[in-house]
């Protein structure tokens, strides 16, 4: 099983980097036939508007949504939850806008703002999860199919709608692959 | 909560690789450099062709340019600040700016020390000609590194041969023992510390951009090759024929470095490029700025 990491711009060799320490093979995805024969795509973090614009460039956005609408589970990180948002506070137009969420880009503020700090995941159980937040975008709104999975400071930070999961912060900065294997677990059951 | 911390500055640098940093010098051209898909911009009042030109002292942009910036866009905004002046780097960390450059393109305010800047919440980038030079600042608290190259230039040999000389000393320090990475640390009068962890690693242990000549998408694809994680491009956008154009090349060059077909159609119908200068001729030399 191979998951496709999305290496248009951004942090994606960490990406990679966790997903063969959890024992799955990765393919880095630029253009439209890289995603042939991938079960999962990881969305990195980076710039959010230089990865949607690339999407759309390279006309990756069209068989990307296809296969996600197959069922292709996907993780998005940081930049990679604002490409998956159907709403972007302050701009007209989505990117690939399949997960019911409506997403603040830089919430926190710029990056003297940006932090880190202990968050409780239940569904990963103990210890809590050391989450890193980089100028990180946070959710405002969310539609019914979407369980939101972590808090921080009453806000939505990790959610998930079926086979799209997403969080605001960068697990694969702390190496803790729980959220990684979390994700695969997905990939699995949906082959 | 942690604010401010190694984690969160050398994270920032992490989620620019594999993008184009762009010099720019007013909220139009920010604008176009975002469009045109650039992961940050450095806010100037001159592009480092026209310091050289001008000649004098350089020095930190009026704040107002790098404000303007700022509300006119969405990505990381970098100022630059001279070598040492950390009233400067105050300055711009009140005006919340995302990160600062410490820069051999401005005037050095001191020849003897850069500015500690472990002591600022926000995170600082800096020049480097050589692996000893880079791990001096980032023992000074740089979370990322950049080629110095010679800028202002459009002509990438200095980019090239410093690149070339960090990838190369972190190849020669994985072949060396226990015993001799002391001496080593000692000729390259960097760290110890940060010797050994190189050593063992393979990497620097920030993100290392190249810097300081890119004008074309070939150069920002050369420097990717070479082993950087990403490309800064300082008059090589604002100077050329069509800024717009040749933007979008190098970042789509930058995405696309290791396959040739594209990067051919990348290359087509650009316009000028900016004008060079062979680094013979130049008066000022600024890589030989900081130490």
């Amino acid at each position: 099983m191979s998951i496709g990491i999305l290496a248009l711009q951004g942090a994606f060799r960490e990406q990679s980097e966790a997903v063969l320490r959890c024992g799955f093979k990765t393919k880095e995805v630029r253009k439209p036939e890289d995603l042939e024969d991938i079960q999962g795509l990881i969305v990195p973090g980076g710039e959010s508007t230089t990865i949607g614009k690339l999407l759309t460039d390279y006309k990756l956005c069209k068989p990307l949504i296809k296969k996600i609408k197959e069922g292709m589970p996907v993780f998005g990180i940081c930049a990679g939850m604002v490409i998956l948002a159907e709403e972007i506070a302050g701009q007209d137009k989505a990117w690939l806008g399949l997960m019911k969420i409506k997403v603040v880009r830089n919430a926190y503020g710029r990056q003297i703002e940006s932090f880190e700090t202990d968050i409780e995941i239940p569904a990963l159980g103990k210890p809590p999860f050391h989450a890193v937040f980089i100028r990180a975008p946070q959710v405002e709104k969310i539609g019914k199919n979407v369980e939101v999975m972590a808090v921080f400071q009453g806000r939505p930070v990790m959610v998930r709608q079926d086979n799209l999961l997403a969080t605001s912060f960068h697990p694969e900065i702390t190496k803790d692959d729980r959220i990684h294997r979390f994700f695969l677990d997905m990939v699995k059951n949906f082959k | 909560m942690e604010k401010g911390t190694w984690t969160v500055k050398k994270g920032l640098a992490e989620m620019l690789k594999g993008g184009v940093i762009m010099d720019v010098t007013s909220p139009e051209q920010a604008v176009i450099a975002e469009k045109a898909g650039a992961c940050a911009v450095m806010a100037l009042e001159r592009v480092p062709a026209d310091i050289r030109a001008a000649g004098g002292v350089a020095r930190m942009a009026d704040p107002v340019v790098i404000e303007e910036v700022m509300d006119a866009v969405t990505i990381p905004v970098m100022a630059k600040v001279r070598i040492g002046h950390f009233v400067e780097a105050q300055i711009l960390e009140s005006l919340g700016v995302d990160y600062i450059d410490e820069s051999e393109v401005l005037t050095p305010a001191d020849e003897n020390y850069h500015i500690d800047k472990s002591k600022f919440k926000v995170p600082f980038v800096c020049g480097a000609r050589n692996l000893g030079e880079a791990l001096r600042r980032i023992g000074e608290g740089a979370a990322m590194i950049r080629t110095k190259g010679e800028p202002g230039t459009g002509n990438i040999v200095e980019a090239v041969r410093h690149m070339r000389l960090v990838m190369g000393e972190i190849r020669r320090l994985q072949n060396m023992s226990r015993d001799e990475l002391m001496a080593c640390a000692k000729e390259m009068a960097a760290p110890y510390e940060l010797v050994c962890k190189v050593a063992e690693t393979g990497q620097l242990p920030v993100v290392n951009f190249a810097a300081g000549g890119v004008a074309t998408p070939a150069d920002a694809a050369l420097m990717m090759q070479l082993g950087a994680d990403g490309v800064f491009v300082g008059s090589g956008i604002f100077k050329s024929e069509n800024p717009e154009r040749r933007a979008k090349a190098i970042v789509d060059a930058t995405t696309h470095f290791n396959d040739p077909e594209m990067l051919a159609k990348i290359s087509k119908n650009l316009g000028e490029a900016m004008p060079g200068l062979e680094i013979g001729t130049l008066e000022q030399r600024m890589q030989d700025r900081g130490w």
